[in-house]
């Protein structure tokens, strides 16, 4: 046996043909850009459709009409087209610009009130974008977001003393240590213990909430003195958020805390050291690990800081948005918004941004149609939703409306073109090395 | 050419794994956690003495035999919480010695451990309450509890088994909850509504299937977003369409599944009006948990299904249809959590409500997982965190010294316990959660 | 069953994978498939398969036109595949793997029983033994490929592709495979054997069809020379040794005593090793996948939890350092798997580059990235590596499988080393870049560091040496020269003591081995 045997070449491995690794919510983030302005829009319509039919189905004077379609289909399509004309005339109304109001002010009130509306859910959208970037999942923002209120709110109430000023800084540095140690506290068990984030964040959020309601139900604790009702005491003025158009519009110094968050988020994940190593966390653990990361390490910082920016929302919420006193539902479902503002956003800074405008505006125009057409503001959270669903399938909105897939099974042939790709370099190379 | 012969005398050891030498390790984690909670017991007792007596309801008088004084057996608090704490004592050293032996600390120990913690607390909480702890009621509506849960847990396995996430538990036992109550009322017929539930809950496990199968988005993704989308269609239709006419549309008080007594069984006292003296679905449980243990390990379609969890590639190669056995399993998986669905508005509420699962649905993901996706022993972790949660209203019942939260925030903390203790025992299907693509067609 | 393949031509995108390729093999014919890394033979396979879809070209079985729209039609057809990685169930038992797809029932219930019994009596065809209860994760990877050769046997394959068979046996292991495909070749079977490994083509093959660049570039008989062979498949001429001259030691030294690892089941997968390397030596890991190479090389990047003994560089014990400060003590790694430890896909090739350098000075300042520096850093390497892509913001997982590892190579090399570990260095990589590696791993090895190579390719394993060391089930078989006679290597290689070795029969006969 000669021992100048031609050094073996193994076909294993080879082209990152089927063992690329990619971060678990990569793939679907790119699969959801990738379908470009066409298909974003497709998904609007596709959402707003559902929306609509539910609306018609509910609709007592379409229903109504409905009974007797064949006799006399215009009123059906009359009340229909009724019911569609309030229903979105309210929307728009309610978020953009009011056309009905008696003064200009009111008029653009409902543009201020989306603002206003975005400020949590972006930072919200923020931090579950965060941890998907580092291939994890937060769903405990609700369990952040009330721990931030308890934290802002108890020393909002419990310090009334300090400044103007100081007072509203410490609240909402309070606020986000709550928020923080509370992502840190799931990102250590996930670290440590292995429990997978999904579960243990979805956790958390339940044993914020009773912790919330025991101190809200308890004489002492953070419950308002002389009721005995679950709600807090009224944010004092010096701890709440000033408003930037004055007292008759709604919007706070909090949207602009959001759009410092933005800026620092970009910055964060584009700039440091800390985002690259996010990032290759998310992308491949395990060359993370070899490239001498901490990624248990990591996994907790990622989720103090995802607790951190829900924690904003959360602040944002008692020391702006509800200052009357709280209950547990502070929260306003924007945790869990958070995470369509971040699918949405397609984890992007500046992404969530116009994804939390957009949620904010839809905000602000169902309160509108709740309260103008009597439709439930459900029907936001199921358009929301819906839209994020559609968005991810860009297969399905293209051929829905028969747009142009960009190959025959589009999806399918990515993996495999890629690494065809692959071997026509490495092949033309190895001519060019000849 | 020449021939190459193989002698068999020289054929090299390689039956068997290429072994490494093993050093066997002491897993002190069992018996550390059973010392814990001895010593937080004793704790409590020391920290919080109670006097009286606490009664416990052991037999209602329709069993064969009664136990005690009209069914009531009082026992003194404290004193009998202290000799369970005793026992559990000397079940920790038990564990720590075995552990020093490199045994395992067996699992039906451990039950024990668990019922005479159970039987401590309850016996100091319950410490001269004027009413009595009914334990028949304990365990019983521990199940009622647990019917979402145990549906839930089979649900999840059989999608998990097959390689779908499904975190839409939640939106599956809503939407079957819902379907159920409004089909149930408009026919006022409990098994249409039941039948509606489970075409219900295979409806959401659709949407699912084509989003995470046919379109391969994230699992994860879908099933949360899932989650949001049913709630708000069903928070939105309750709002908007069943509260303009409750009455025909969402009351089942009169059309519910009644309780059922099984002969003989049911007069088995504790056991047998807790278990045997109930509604159908009960016992549609209890066949559900054998059969899909059955199915998934006895039969073509367990093992291919199976198959495509965990090598999906594997099964395509010998002509096996991952995606199309995924659909299956995904579809029948959220026809069983339909089941459970159905419970909420068919068994244990006259109507519907909002949001009325709770997230019962994370929890019976929970149970999956916690029951090493297993059908049996991820249904019993449902009836453990269904007992866990049924222990508050108990306790409220009787008066009990802890802040109710407390108790309703317990199955959350046991769930968040079990899954971060339990990792490294659980192994989840190798291919769970990862879309299957089929290259160069 | 005779086998004709007709102008197969399969395009991935504008890529033409297979280009009209005709092929046929005769029942009772070994035929083997010899191709570099990329030429497109398992593409080949995957179309004859039913995996993939060729776009145009025939299958023929018998002069019968075949359509298979998956791999259940092929192997209805009778065609079975051994796949080079095993398309096994890894939780399922031996039984249920053959059963899967196939499976005979009684009633509702699966007939385990039927299964077990069927893989006894195709087991026993070839005088071996493989227990139907065993599950598939727990058996050598010599046992599993048998497994999955009775799983197309239990189908009444006529045809059997074996792709890449050898890659992950022992030699011994592999002269036994030898020997069940001459008994299937007696038995009429067709078989088609894909490797690149030439010993091996030689050693079996009836018929030899080379494939380059997705054509069939000829064929040659089995009487070829090597070099001949390798000129054919790679289209050139090919430098077959490693070039290196005589080590020049210095003091510097790796000195690892009483390393043990253990996994967290307990299983020690590093057994008790010391041994010492030498500035300016390559030692060599030689050894079958799996008997901890991998683990040991990881322990020295402090990868590996749950290690006791002692690990010195030039004095300092580095034992207990996580792989951050290893890596600042000056340790160059090339991880086994390249894709999944090595790169991040997704990452452009200048940030790959700085990957493990993204703590401080001069990639990061102040917690800031230093982009520009990045770019410059970068735009030097790939000239000086000779990384052939489009751009330093290209993704690595558009690289070629060279191309990545020399990215890897290019950033563990720019820095000062004072030990250099590579795990698998050339594995998947076209050989215009295996020269290339090899000339840098000799390079870092004359800059007077210590140089820890691990390879499961014997004759790179050989070529690199200065002192070759042979593990098997994590312990040590012996360190020996270079020039230790192959099957000595081989047998130590399945953990028999080179003094041993040295004198035991060859397991083979010595018509078969000198073939």
């Amino acid at each position: 046996m000669s021992t100048n045997e031609p050094l073996a070449i193994s076909e294993s491995q080879q082209m990152n043909l089927d063992t690329e690794p990619e971060g678990r919510w990569k793939g679907a983030f790119r699969e959801m850009l990738a379908g470009g302005p066409g298909v974003a829009i497709g998904a609007l319509i596709l959402a707003f459709l559902v929306g609509s039919i539910m609306i018609a189905f509910t609709n007592a004077a379409v229903r109504e009409a409905a009974s007797y379609f064949f006799a006399r289909p215009q009123d059906f399509f009359s009340a229909l087209g009724s019911a569609m004309g309030g229903a979105y005339s309210s929307l728009i109304r309610g978020s953009i610009f009011n056309w009905e109001a008696p003064t200009f002010q009111r008029m653009i009130s409902p543009l201020l009130l989306t603002l206003h509306n975005s400020g949590p859910l972006i930072c919200a959208g923020l931090g579950v974008a965060v941890t998907f970037k580092a291939g994890l999942f937060n769903i405990g923002g609700r369990g952040q977001m009330l721990m931030a209120a308890v934290f802002a709110g108890w020393l909002a109430f419990g310090l009334p003393n300090l400044p103007v000023g100081i007072h509203l800084i410490v609240c909402i540095l309070g606020g986000i240590l709550g928020g923080a140690l509370w992502g840190a506290l799931a990102g250590f068990l996930n670290a440590k213990t292995g429990a997978h984030e999904v579960i243990a964040t979805i956790m958390l959020n339940y044993v914020a909430l009773y912790l919330l309601q025991y101190l809200l139900a308890t004489p002492g604790l953070m419950q308002n003195p002389g009721s005995s009702n679950p709600i807090t005491p009224a944010t004092p003025m010096s701890a709440q958020l000033p408003r930037l158009f004055g007292r008759q519009f709604p919007l706070n110094a909090g949207f602009l805390i959001a759009l410092l968050a933005v800026a620092f988020c970009w910055w964060l994940l584009n700039r440091s050291s800390l985002g690259f190593a996010f990032k290759a966390v998310g992308e491949n653990k395990r060359a993370a690990k070899v490239a001498g990361i901490n990624t248990d390490r990591m996994t907790i910082t990622v989720f103090a800081i995802s607790g951190a920016l829900l924690a904003l929302a959360g602040a944002m919420q008692v020391l702006g948005t509800v200052t009357t006193g709280f209950t547990d539902g502070i929260d306003g479902g924007i945790g869990f918004d958070g995470i369509t503002v971040a699918l949405l956003g397609g984890s992007q800074p500046v992404g969530v941004l116009f994804a939390g405008l957009l949620f904010g505006a839809f905000k602000a125009g169902g309160s509108m149609m709740q309260a103008g057409q009597m439709i439930p503001i459900e029907i936001v959270s199921v358009i929301q939703s819906l839209i994020v669903l559609f968005i991810a399938a860009p297969p399905l909105v293209r051929a829905i409306f028969h747009l142009p897939q960009p190959s025959q099974v589009a999806a399918a042939k990515k993996a495999a073109a890629k690494a065809a790709k692959a071997e026509a370099k490495a092949a033309a190379k190895k001519e060019v090395s000849a | 050419m020449s021939t190459v012969t193989v002698d068999p005398s020289t054929v090299l050891p390689d039956e068997g794994p290429i072994e490494h030498r093993i050093v066997e390790k002491r897993s002190v984690k069992t018996a550390t956690i059973l010392a814990v909670a001895t010593a937080l017991l004793a704790l409590l007792l020391v920290a919080s003495p109670r006097q009286g007596k606490t009664n416990f309801q052991i037999t209602l008088g329709n069993e064969f035999f009664s136990i005690g004084e009209g069914g009531v057996v009082a026992v003194p608090a404290v004193p009998f919480a202290w000799i369970c704490v005793a026992i559990m004592a000397v079940l920790t050293v038990v564990a720590f010695v075995l552990s020093y032996r490199y045994s395992k600390f067996p699992g039906w120990a451990s039950a024990v451990f668990g019922l005479l913690a159970v039987a401590a607390f309850l016996s100091w909480a319950g410490a001269g309450a004027q009413g009595r702890l009914n334990v028949v009621g304990l365990i019983g509506n521990a199940i009622l509890v647990a019917i979402p849960l145990v549906f839930g847990a089979l649900g999840g396995v059989i999608g998990e088994r097959a390689g779908v996430v499904n975190i839409a538990i939640e939106a599956q036992l809503l939407m079957a909850a819902f379907t159920g109550a409004v089909v149930g009322s408009l026919t006022a017929n409990a098994w249409v509504g039941l039948l509606a539930a489970i075409l219900a809950g295979a409806g959401v496990a659709a949407i699912l299937g084509v989003f995470a199968i046919n379109y391969r988005v994230e699992q994860v993704i879908v099933g949360v977003v899932l989650n949001v989308l049913i709630i708000g269609v069903t928070t939105f239709l309750f709002s908007a369409w069943l509260q303009t006419d409750m009455q025909r549309l969402n009351s089942t008080l009169e059309h519910r599944f009644p309780d059922i007594a099984i002969p003989l069984l049911s007069r088995i006292p504790i056991i047998g009006p807790a278990l045997f003296n109930r509604p159908v679905i009960v016992y549609i449980m209890y066949v559900a948990v054998a059969a899909v243990w059955f199915a998934l390990y006895r039969t073509r379609w367990g093992l291919r299904t199976r198959a495509v969890g965990e090598h999906p590639k594997a099964a395509d190669t010998v002509g096996i249809k991952v995606n199309a056995t995924r659909w299956l399993a995904v579809l029948i998986a959220g026809a069983i959590v339909g089941i459970g669905g159905a419970s909420y508005t068919l068994v244990s509420n006259p109507s519907f409500n909002r949001e009325m699962t709770a997230g019962f649905g994370y929890i019976a993901l929970a149970a999956v997982i916690f029951g090493n996706w297993d059908p049996i022993r991820a249904s019993l972790a449902g009836l453990l965190f269904g007992f866990a949660i049924n222990l508050q209203s108990v306790l409220s019942v009787i008066g009990s010294p802890v802040p109710s939260q407390f108790m309703l925030m317990l199955p959350y903390v046991v769930t968040l316990l079990a899954v971060a203790g339990l990792v490294g025992k659980s192994r989840a299907p190798a291919a769970d959660g990862v879309a299957y693509t089929v290259e160069g067609h | 069953m005779r086998l004709e393949l007709q102008g197969i031509t399969k395009r991935f995108g504008t890529f033409v994978a297979n280009d009209s390729i005709d092929l046929v093999v005769e029942p009772g014919q070994i035929h083997c498939l010899l191709g570099e890394n990329g030429a497109g033979k398992s593409t080949l396979m995957n179309c004859l398969y039913g995996l993939y879809q060729a776009e145009e070209g025939e299958i023929l079985l018998d002069g019968v036109p075949q359509h298979f729209a998956g791999p259940g039609d092929a192997m209805a057809a009778g065609i079975g595949m051994v796949h080079q990685h095993f398309m096994l169930v890894p939780v399922f038992t031996v039984a249920e793997n053959v059963m899967l797809g196939n499976e005979a029932t009684k009633g509702i219930a699966l007939d385990t029983k039927a299964a077990r019994e069927r893989v006894n009596e195709i087991a026993g065809n070839f005088n071996f033994h493989v227990d139907p209860d065993a599950v598939i994760e727990d058996l050598p990877v010599g046992v599993q490929q048998r497994v999955e050769i009775i799983k197309a046997l239990a189908r009444d394959a006529e045809i059997l592709i074996f792709d890449e068979p050898t890659a992950v046996l022992t030699p011994q292991e592999t002269d036994e495979l030898m020997g069940i495909m001459d008994q299937l070749r007696k038995e009429g079977k067709a078989i088609v054997f894909i490797t690149h490994k030439l010993r091996e083509v030689r050693e079996v093959a009836d018929k030899i069809t080379v494939i380059r660049r997705g054509k069939v570039v000829g064929e040659a008989s089995p009487t070829s020379t090597d070099s001949e062979l390798a000129e054919m498949m790679v289209g050139r001429a090919v430098q077959l040794t490693v070039d290196k001259g005589e080590p020049h030691y210095t003091s510097n030294a790796l000195e690892v005593k009483d390393l043990v690892v253990t996994s967290a089941d307990g299983q020690v997968l590093v057994d008790n090793i010391s041994f010492t390397v030498r500035g300016g030596e390559i030692m060599t890991i030689a050894g079958v996948d799996g008997n901890g190479q991998t683990e040991l090389a990881n322990a020295l990047l402090g990868l590996e939890p749950g290690v006791t003994g002692s690990i010195t560089l030039n004095g300092k014990e580095l034992l207990g350092k996580t792989p951050r400060q290893m890596l600042d003590e000056g340790i160059g790694f090339i991880p086994a798997d390249r894709n999944e430890d090595g790169l991040v896909g997704a990452f452009t090739v200048a940030e790959n580059l700085m990957l493990n350098r993204a703590t401080g000075a001069p990639f990061v300042k102040g917690g800031v990235l230093q982009i520009p520096f990045r770019n410059e850093f970068a735009r030097e390497k790939i000239e000086e590596f000779d990384v052939r892509t489009e751009g330093i913001d290209q993704p690595v997982n558009a690289l070629s499988g060279g191309n990545a590892q020399k990215v890897i190579i290019a950033r563990e090399m720019s820095k000062d080393l004072n030990l250099f570990v590579a795990s698998q260095p050339t594995r998947g990589v076209d050989v215009g870049s295996i020269e290339f590696i090899h000339k840098r791993v000799v390079e870092a090895r004359d800059s007077g560091i210590p140089v820890v190579v691990v390879s499961t390719e014997l004759d790179e394993a050989v070529g690199l040496a200065d002192q070759l060391m042979v593990m098997y089930r994590g312990g040590i078989v012996g360190i020996v020269p270079a020039d230790t006679p192959r099957d000595v290597l081989g047998m130590m290689m399945a953990g028999i003591p080179p003094e041993q070795a040295a004198i035991a029969p060859v397991p083979v006969t010595e018509e078969g081995a000198q073939a």
